[in-house]
C-alpha cells in the first residue's frame, strides 16, 4: 500500500467499512436477482455521490473534491473488493474526459452533475469485442453523430456517453439517436451495444490531439484498480479457506505445496499493487502516465488472470458453486481483462512506448 | 509516496549538499571517474591502485562509506536524507563508493544490534574505513536449506572454545581477514544450541580451499577448523542466542541479494534496445520478430514491477519505522527476475550470446554468460526460493508449519 496522506485515509477507511457493512457481496447478488439491464442499485450510488466517490477527480470549482486518481483508486478497490455494481468507475473515466477536454461551458454543465450523481457518463470508444483505439469508424457531420460502439460498459444507467470519433471526443446525451442492444456478458453486469444514428453531438475540444490515450489511460489505471481489490479479495478469501478446510486430518495450510502456491500468488499481489498505485501516481503527476498505466493495466491482467484461476482451484469443488463468491470475481475478471487492453495489446504499446 | 523534504531543512540540505561536492572536488581522484572497483577491493584479491587506495582512505576517514552509521564507531552519523544526497552526488561526479563488502552489507549492522560495547569498538571502525575484509561462516555440507542442522561443534575451553567442523560456500573466504560465524554449542537442542562468534581466518587449523563453478570462477569456498581457538571475547551475545542473531543478519543478505540497495543501476538497459543491435528490425524500426518482442515486453513489464515493488517496501518500512512484510518476497522476485534476464539476453543474442573466451565476443557478452551462470547461485544461496516461500507461507501468511 503506497504511504498516505491523512485525507487519502480517511477515504479509504469511509469506503472499506461502507463496502464491508452496506454492500458486501450479497447486495451484487440482488442486483444480479433483479434482472434490471442497468444492473446497479441507484439508491447505494445515490449514498456514493453523497459521500464525494463520484466527485474525488472533479476540480472543487465544479462541485468535487479534486483529491485525484491515486485516491478515487483507493476507493475503486475497496468496491472491486465485494464486487460492488456501480458506474463509478466508467462516471470517473468520462468526468476526466471533460476536465481534460472541455470547454469551460461544458465543465459547468456536466462536472457538477456528475459529481452529485444526478447525472452518470461513461465513456464509448471500441467498436469491436477487442479493444483497438486505432480502429474507429464513428464520424460526425454538422454535429450530428454516428456510428455504433460495442460493449459499452454502463450504458444503460448513463445519461451521457463521452464518444470517440474520428476527429476526436465527442459529448452525446442520450435520447434521439441513441440505442442501445443489451448485451449480456458473463459478469452479469451493464453493458450494450450503442448505435449513434445522427446524434446531437459536442466536441470536447480542449484536449488537444492526446486526449483520447489520455483518457482511455485514465481508464486503464482505475480498471486495474478495480482488479486489485478483486484480486485482493480472491486471495484473501482463498487463504482464509485453506486455513479452515480439513483432509486427511489436517488443514489445507498446512500443506506445503499449497503453502508456495500462496507464497508466489503473494507475490504477485504485491507486483500488482506496485504497478497499479505507481499507475495511478503517475496520472495524479502528469509524468510518465502511458507508460505507467500500461504496466498497472499489464500487471492487473497478469495477476487477476493467475488469482481467479488458482482461487478456484484451491477452494476445489466448492469454488465452482454459485453459492461461492469466488466464481463472480473469475467472471468479472476476464471482462476487465478485456477492456482498455489485454495483455497482448498492452504488451504490444509497451514496446512502442520502449521503443522496440 | 512523493517524499516532500521539509522546506525548513532546505537550506541545511543545499550546505551539505555543497559540502559533498567539496569533499568530492578535493578527495575523488579524476582517474576513477565512472569506474568501480568496489567490489573486487573489497571482496576480491587485493590489487588496489594507488588512486584507488587514497579514495578508500579517504572515505574511510570521513566516514561516509558507511553514511548512517554512528559516528562514534567511524560511521558518518548522517541522516538517511543526507545519506540519499551523497549518492545522488557520487552518481553526478561518476563516483563510486570504496566502503563495502559482507562487513557494510550484513556483519556491521548485525554487530551494532548485539555486540558489546568493546566488540563495536573493536570491529566496526576498520569495517568503515574498509580494511578489513569479513566472509560468512554459515552453510555446511549438511545444513543447507537445514541451516540449523549445522554440526561445527565449539567446545568450551575455560577462556576459549576449541572449534572443529567445516564450513562451505564461503563467499571470499581465500581473501577474508575475519569470519562470522554460527557454530553449535550444545548438542541437545537445535536451535538453542547455535552460538555466533567471530574468527581469526589466521588462526592456526583454518584451511580454505576454492571452489570451481560453472561460470569457471571461484568465488565461494571451503572451510576447513581443526582445533581452532576462539577467544571467548569473540562471542557475539549470549550462548544459545546464535540462531536469533543469524537470522538478523541473513535479513540484511536478503535485502542486498534481492537488490533493494541499487535500484537505478539493476534496471540496466533496455532489453528491446539490445535486441534492435542482434535481431532484425522492420521498416518501423520495431524488432520483426513478433514472439521475441512479446516476450521481452512481458519481461520488462514484470521487471519494472519487481522494481516499484522493491521501492515500495522501502517506503512503507521507512514510514512505518519497521520492515515491510512485501520486504519478504524481494529476495525470491529479484532474483528470479534476474534469471529470466538472463536467459533472454542469451535467446536476443544467439550463440553470440553463449562465448566462453576469445576475441570474437566483446567483454559485454563474455561478461553475461559468466553472470547468467553465476546467476544460478542467488535463487539457491541466502536462503533458497523455496525456503522464502516457507518464510512467506508461515510468518506473513500465517498457514501453519508444515510437517
Amino acid at each position: 500500500m503506497a504511504v498516505l496522506n491523512e485525507e487519502q485515509e480517511m477515504l479509504r477507511d469511509m469506503a472499506r467499512e461502507w463496502t464491508v457493512n452496506e454492500s458486501p457481496v450479497t447486495e451484487f447478488r440482488k442486483v444480479r436477482a433483479s434482472g434490471e439491464p442497468e444492473a446497479f442499485n441507484r439508491d447505494a450510488y445515490a449514498t456514493m455521490a453523497q459521500m464525494g466517490w463520484a466527485g474525488v477527480i472533479i476540480p472543487e470549482e465544479h462541485g468535487g473534491s479534486d483529491f485525484g486518481f491515486l485516491s478515487a483508486g483507493l476507493v475503486v478497490e475497496e468496491l472491486g473488493q465485494t464486487l460492488t455494481a456501480s458506474p463509478l468507475v466508467m462516471n470517473t473515466v468520462a468526468a476526466s474526459a471533460i476536465v481534460l477536454g472541455g470547454s469551460d461551458e461544458q465543465k459547468a454543465k456536466w462536472l457538477p452533475r456528475l459529481a452529485s450523481g444526478e447525472a452518470i457518463a461513461t465513456l464509448a470508444v471500441d467498436e469491436g469485442p477487442s479493444h483497438d483505439p486505432a480502429k474507429i469508424e464513428t464520424s460526425v457531420s454538422d454535429g450530428k453523430l454516428s456510428g455504433t460502439k460495442a460493449f459499452v460498459h454502463e450504458a444503460h444507467g448513463a445519461d451521457l456517453f463521452v464518444v470517440a470519433a474520428k476527429d476526436g471526443l465527442y459529448l452525446v446525451e442520450k435520447g434521439d439517436g441513441v440505442a442501445l442492444t443489451t448485451r449480456k456478458l458473463t459478469d452479469q453486469r451493464s453493458h450494450a451495444d450503442v448505435t449513434f444514428d445522427g446524434a446531437a453531438a459536442d466536441k470536447l475540444a480542449s484536449g488537444g490531439d492526446s486526449l483520447l490515450d489520455d483518457v482511455l489511460d485514465r481508464a486503464r489505471v482505475l480498471t486495474a484498480a478495480e482488479m486489485l481489490g478483486m484480486a485482493q479479495q480472491v486471495f484473501d478469501d482463498t487463504l482464509a479457506y485453506l486455513k479452515q478446510r480439513v483432509q486427511f486430518n489436517q488443514v489445507l495450510a498446512s500443506f506445503q505445496a499449497l503453502q508456495h502456491r500462496m507464497a508466489d500468488l503473494f507475490a504477485d499481489l504485491a507486483q500488482m499493487r506496485s504497478a497499479v498505485e505507481a499507475g495511478l501516481q503517475a496520472v495524479d503527476g502528469g509524468f510518465g502516465v502511458a507508460r505507467a498505466a500500461t504496466i498497472a493495466k499489464a500487471e492487473a491482467n497478469r495477476v487477476m488472470h493467475t488469482m481467479a484461476n488458482e482461487g478456484i482451484q484451491l477452494h476445489g469443488g466448492i469454488g465452482m458453486t454459485d453459492e461461492y463468491d469466488v466464481g463472480f470475481y473469475l467472471k468479472r475478471a476476464r471482462v476487465l481483462e478485456a477492456s482498455f487492453g489485454s495483455s497482448s495489446w498492452l504488451k504490444d504499446r509497451f514496446s512502442k512506448l520502449s521503443g522496440y | 509516496m512523493a517524499t516532500q523534504i521539509e522546506p525548513a531543512t532546505q537550506t541545511d540540505e543545499d550546505a551539505f549538499r555543497a559540502e559533498v561536492q567539496q569533499f568530492l572536488a578535493d578527495n575523488f581522484p579524476d582517474e576513477l571517474k565512472g569506474t568501480n572497483n568496489a567490489l573486487s577491493g573489497v571482496d576480491g584479491p587485493t590489487n588496489e591502485t594507488p588512486a584507488q587506495k587514497k579514495w578508500r582512505e579517504a572515505m574511510g576517514a570521513r566516514g561516509w562509506g558507511t553514511p548512517t552509521w554512528p559516528k562514534e564507531y567511524g560511521g558518518g552519523g548522517l541522516t538517511k536524507a543526507q545519506a540519499k544526497i551523497i549518492d545522488q552526488e557520487f552518481a553526478k561526479a561518476g563516483a563510486y563508493n570504496p566502503i563495502g563488502g559482507m562487513g557494510v552489507m550484513m556483519f556491521g549492522p548485525t554487530l551494532l544490534e548485539y555486540g558489546n560495547e568493546a566488540q563495536k569498538q573493536e570491529h566496526i571502525p576498520p569495517i568503515c574505513r574498509g580494511e578489513i575484509r569479513w566472509c560468512q561462516g554459515y552453510s555446511e555440507p549438511n545444513a543447507g536449506s537445514d541451516l540449523a542442522n549445522l554440526q561445527t561443534f565449539a567446545e568450551d575451553k575455560g577462556d576459549h572454545y576449541l572449534v572443529n567442523g567445516q564450513k562451505t560456500w564461503t563467499s571470499g573466504g581465500q581473501w577474508a581477514d575475519k569470519c562470522f560465524a554460527i557454530v553449535r554449542t550444545d548438542k541437545s537442542d537445535k536451535h538453542k544450541g547455535i552460538s555466533f562468534m567471530l574468527i581469526d581466518m589466521d588462526t592456526p587449523g583454518v584451511e580454505v580451499r576454492p571452489i570451481t563453478m560453472i561460470s569457471g570462477t571461484s568465488p565461494f569456498c571451503e572451510t576447513f577448523f581443526t582445533d581452532v581457538k576462539v577467544p571467548k571475547e569473540n562471542l557475539v551475545g549470549e550462548e544459545g542466542q546464535g540462531w536469533t542473531i543469524g537470522k538478523r543478519l541473513l535479513q540484511h543478505e536478503r535485502t542486498n541479494i534481492s537488490g533493494g540497495g541499487s535500484l537505478a543501476r539493476l534496471m540496466g538497459q533496455s532489453l528491446g534496445d539490445i535486441a534492435k543491435k542482434y535481431q532484425p528490425t522492420g521498416a518501423d524500426g520495431e524488432l520483426a520478430d513478433a514472439v521475441l518482442r512479446d516476450k521481452i515486453a512481458d519481461f520488462e513489464i514484470r521487471w519494472n514491477s519487481f522494481l516499484l515493488t522493491a521501492r515500495r517496501a522501502m517506503e512503507e518500512s521507512k514510514a512505518a519505522g519497521g520492515v515491510s512484510e512485501i520486504s519478504s518476497v524481494l529476495k525470491k522476485l529479484g532474483t528470479k527476475l534476474s534469471q529470466e534476464r538472463s536467459e533472454l539476453l542469451i535467446e536476443i543474442r544467439g550463440l553470440q550470446g553463449l562465448g566462453w573466451e576469445g576475441d570474437g565476443f566483446s567483454d559485454g557478452e563474455l561478461e553475461a554468460v559468466r553472470a547468467w551462470l553465476f546467476g544460478k547461485a542467488t535463487t539457491i544461496y541466502g536462503g533458497s526460493t523455496e525456503i522464502q516461500n516457507n518464510i512467506i507461507a508461515k510468518r506473513v501468511l500465517g498457514m501453519l508449519d508444515h510437517q
